[in-house]
C-alpha cells in the first residue's frame, strides 16, 4: 500500500514539475494556459489520490470521511480549473493580445 | 513514511518557486495571473502534505477546501477585472 502512495505521489510531482517548466519556457500567453489548465489538474488528481490512499489505509470512519473530502476537492478542481482557464483567455482575447507567430 | 512526505513537501516548495518566476517576470498582466494560479493549486496539495506531517489531515482538509475556492474566485475577480482594460498589447515585448 504504501508502495503505491509514492508510486501516485511521486508522479503529482512529475506532473506539477512539468506544468512548471512549461509555464516558463512557453513563448506565448495562449500556449502558456495548456500546461498551466492541464497539468496541475493532472498532478493534483495524483498527488490528491495517493494521499487519500495513505489516509483511508486504517479502515474507520473518520479517515474515510477525511479521504472522501480530499477527493472532493480533487472534483471541485476539475470543475473549477477549465473555467479560470477560460476566463484568463477571454480576458486575453478580449483585451486583443495577438497569439504568437513563428517569425516573431 | 512521514520523510517521504517531507521530501515531497520540499520540492513542491521547488516547483512553486519555478512557477513564481513566470508571477514576477511575466510581460503582461495575464502571464502574473497565470502564475498565481499555478502556485494557488500547487498550494492545496501542499496544504494536505503539511496536514499529513502534523498528522491533522481532518483540520488541514478543510482550509485546503477554503483555498481551493478562494483561488476560483480571485482569478475569476481578476480576469474579469482586467477583461475590461484595453492596452495590454502595449506591455507585450
Amino acid at each position: 500500500m504504501d508502495i503505491l502512495v509514492v508510486i501516485l505521489l511521486v508522479l503529482g510531482l512529475f506532473f506539477f514539475f512539468g506544468g512548471a517548466v512549461g509555464i516558463i519556457r512557453f513563448p506565448d500567453f495562449y500556449s502558456r494556459l495548456h500546461p498551466a489548465g492541464k497539468l496541475d489538474t493532472a498532478g493534483l488528481l495524483f498527488s490528491m489520490a495517493g494521499m487519500a490512499l495513505y489516509t483511508a489505509h486504517d479502515l474507520t470512519w473518520g479517515s474515510l470521511l477525511t479521504a472522501l473530502k480530499i477527493m472532493m476537492i480533487v472534483v471541485f478542481v476539475f470543475l473549477t480549473s477549465p473555467t479560470a482557464t477560460h476566463a484568463i483567455i477571454d480576458a486575453g482575447f478580449t483585451a486583443g493580445l495577438s497569439p504568437w507567430t513563428k517569425d516573431k | 513514511m512521514k520523510d517521504i512526505f517531507f521530501y515531497a513537501a520540499i520540492i513542491l516548495c521547488l516547483i512553486m518557486v519555478l512557477s513564481l518566476y513566470r508571477a514576477v517576470f511575466g510581460p503582461t498582466i495575464l502571464d502574473r495571473l497565470i502564475g498565481v494560479n499555478a502556485i494557488g493549486s500547487k498550494t492545496t496539495a501542499l496544504l494536505i502534505l503539511i496536514g499529513l506531517l502534523y498528522q491533522r489531515v481532518d483540520m488541514f482538509v478543510d482550509i485546503a477546501i477554503a483555498y481551493a475556492m478562494l483561488n476560483f474566485i480571485a482569478v475569476l475577480a481578476a480576469s474579469k477585472y482586467f477583461q475590461k482594460r484595453k492596452g495590454l498589447q502595449d506591455n507585450e515585448t
